[in-house]
């Protein structure tokens, strides 16, 4: 029999139906797992004791014969995450001690149905970052390694936890936010799969907000099937979130060995970066093999204005968390160091609680907002976001999904990331232009670099066309038969 | 150099950030780094363009002005660094 750790939430689900195994079993042997491997510091806070009532519970009501879509299956909660009575840190200092007294939509909707929490999980401090380096709490590390050298591998980010347990099967999936990348990066750097929804299907009520007209919750997971099955309990609509769209969501399972016979998939010209790296771009091609092999026409799109996403997201995301992260003063929550007066005392206590980057941050979308420099700035991002989006509405009236690369590259050394903030930046190239546009994406884990470390291909479809966007993924899927056990594991 | 100390200074006080001087000095190179390839947007015309405020077509939904919630403030003061009787405390503001 497979090892419980092994088991995808599908499999899972059949045993439980079955009787074979109970949700304490399964809870036991992942709560093993994430002791085994806390040398990757996936978790900032592990809640064993409340994992186990809750698979306790979750026996006694299947044994009543009362299951939800997630019922008995152990799962990780990305940090960022309020969850009631755990702490919620978003990897700051600033929320030291934080103890939310409400549960956040998205988490509460899994525990109804049925989901045991194993823990909260690691992430670049307020989900900026495309390392993981930059959490309070340290860095999570990437349970791949390259067989050549052995170095440590960042896990990508933010949510670089959850794409760690997943992949090192402490956790049989987890939560993720994605703003400009922060489920697809991950995923690709670890070989899980990382579903970023259309921008309102999941309700941002009580998930610390980071930039909040792209901030969207997603799965992170083993398979293209357990991402449909996490999306259909973490989505739906929330009258606590006026962003939330009302939007019925079919049940993705339904339709997602239907293949991609007769669609047209996209393939934008713009993506084929100056410098992109051979491995990569062999990769795409073989994509598009896969694609055309089921029976999709490929035809090259043009999206014109690529290249200015990311500097227009490094506008807008900065503007809206300079805004958002307001709020941490010392006063409500968390730390609190005293100065003089009450100024000094905010002063400081964002000076001690804020780490460099998301300090780097609060400068940039201050000062893009500020008297002066809005229209340059902040008003000019706004309206090239216009313009990224309506490429995509061109695309979109020849083709049904678009085909690019997650990630210019794999995951790289933890002791040698890129070495300026736009460097790193860069990182989130293919994944921002869809963020900005409010579109569904994934990354799926489609093949290894020269060095032997997980890439990923991405899809990107129509709004609320996840259902498109899951058969696409669930077809390259198939054809990579990419083995998502981590290899050159230490 | 676009991000001078004397800007650095100027922004981080309008986001209440206390920086020392071996900081401005380092956030003035890195800011003006960011804000140089930023200006690369200058190259898209934006003549006649509506700014993207928000995803999707979405109105906003109405619903009754009745209260939810409430009478929760020990929970909501629970987590704060000093608070008594239900509210917070900081220090004098007014002498």
């Amino acid at each position: 029999m497979t090892a419980l750790t092994d088991l995808t939430i599908a499999g899972a689900r059949d045993l439980l139906a079955a009787g074979d195994v109970s949700a304490v079993e399964l809870a036991r042997a992942h709560l093993a797992a994430m002791e085994r491997h806390r040398d990757l510091n996936a978790f900032i806070t592990e809640t064993p004791e409340r994992a186990l009532e809750l698979a306790d519970a979750s026996d006694r009501r299947r044994r009543n014969g009362d299951a939800g879509r997630l019922e008995g299956i152990p799962v990780a909660i990305k940090d960022l995450f309020c969850t009631k009575g755990v702490p919620t840190t978003a990897g700051s200092r600033i929320l030291d001690g934080f103890r939310p007294f409400y549960e956040s939509t998205v988490t509460a909707s899994m525990l109804r149905e049925g989901a045991v929490m194993l823990g909260k999980t690691n992430l670049d401090e307020f989900a900026m970052g495309s390392s993981n380096l930059t959490s309070w709490y340290g860095p999570a590390i990437n349970p791949w390694r390259a067989p050549g050298d052995g170095r440590v591998r960042v896990p990508g980010g933010s949510s670089g936890g959850s794409a760690s347990a997943v992949a090192a099967r402490m956790a049989m999936a987890a939560t993720g936010t994605d703003t400009g990348g922060s489920i697809r990066q991950p995923a690709a750097f670890t070989g899980t799969v990382g579903l970023k929804p259309t921008y309102g299907r999941c309700s941002r009520l009580g998930i610390v907000a980071f930039a909040s007209s792209l901030d969207q919750a997603g799965p992170l997971t083993r398979t293209v099937r357990d991402a449909a099955i996490m999306l259909g309990a973490m989505a739906g609509h929330d009258p606590l979130d006026s962003t939330s769209a009302d939007e019925p969501l079919d049940d993705l399972e339904d339709t997602l060995e239907a293949g991609v016979d007769g669609m047209t998939i996209g393939v934008p010209e713009e993506y084929r970066v100056e410098g992109m790296l051979e491995v990569i771009d062999e990769l795409w091609q073989r994509g598009i093999a896969w694609l055309e092999d089921a029976g999709a026409t490929v035809r090259e799109v043009s999206l014109p204005h690529t290249r200015f996403a990311l500097p227009a997201y490094y506008i807008i995301a900065p503007a809206e968390a300079s805004s958002n992260l307001a709020r941490y003063d010392g006063v409500r929550y968390g730390l609190r160091c005293e100065g003089d007066d009450l100024v000094s005392m905010y002063e400081r206590t964002r000076a001690e609680g804020f780490g460099a980057e998301v300090k780097r941050r609060i400068l940039i979308g201050t000062y893009v907002l500020s008297e002066g420099y809005f229209d340059a700035y902040y008003l000019k991002a706004q309206k090239v976001r216009t313009r990224i989006a309506d490429d995509f509405r061109e695309a979109w009236t020849s083709v049904d999904a678009l085909l690019t690369p997650t990630t210019p590259s794999a995951a790289f050394a933890a002791d040698s990331p890129p070495d300026d903030p736009v460097s790193m930046y860069l990182n989130d190239v293919f994944t921002v232009p869809a963020s900005l546009a409010g579109l569904p994406g994934i990354s799926v884990p489609a093949g290894l670099d020269g060095d032997g470390l997980p890439l990923g291909l991405q899809v990107i479809a129509r709004p609320f066309d996840e259902a498109r966007l899951l058969r696409v993924a669930r077809t390259i899927e198939e054809a990579a038969g990419f083995d998502t056990a981590p290899r050159s594991q230490t | 150099m676009k991000f001078d100390k004397d800007t650095v200074a100027r922004v981080a006080r309008l986001a209440r950030i206390a920086t020392d001087d071996a900081e401005r000095q380092q956030l003035a190179g890195e800011l003006s780094s960011i804000i140089e390839w930023i200006d690369t947007l200058g190259e898209v015309d934006t003549d006649e363009v509506e700014p993207m405020t928000g995803v999707g077509a979405m109105t906003l939904k109405w619903r009754p002005d009745e209260v939810t919630d409430g009478g929760v403030a020990d929970d909501i003061t629970a987590n704060a660094p000093a608070s008594s009787e239900g509210c917070f405390v900081v220090r004098k503001i007014v002498e």
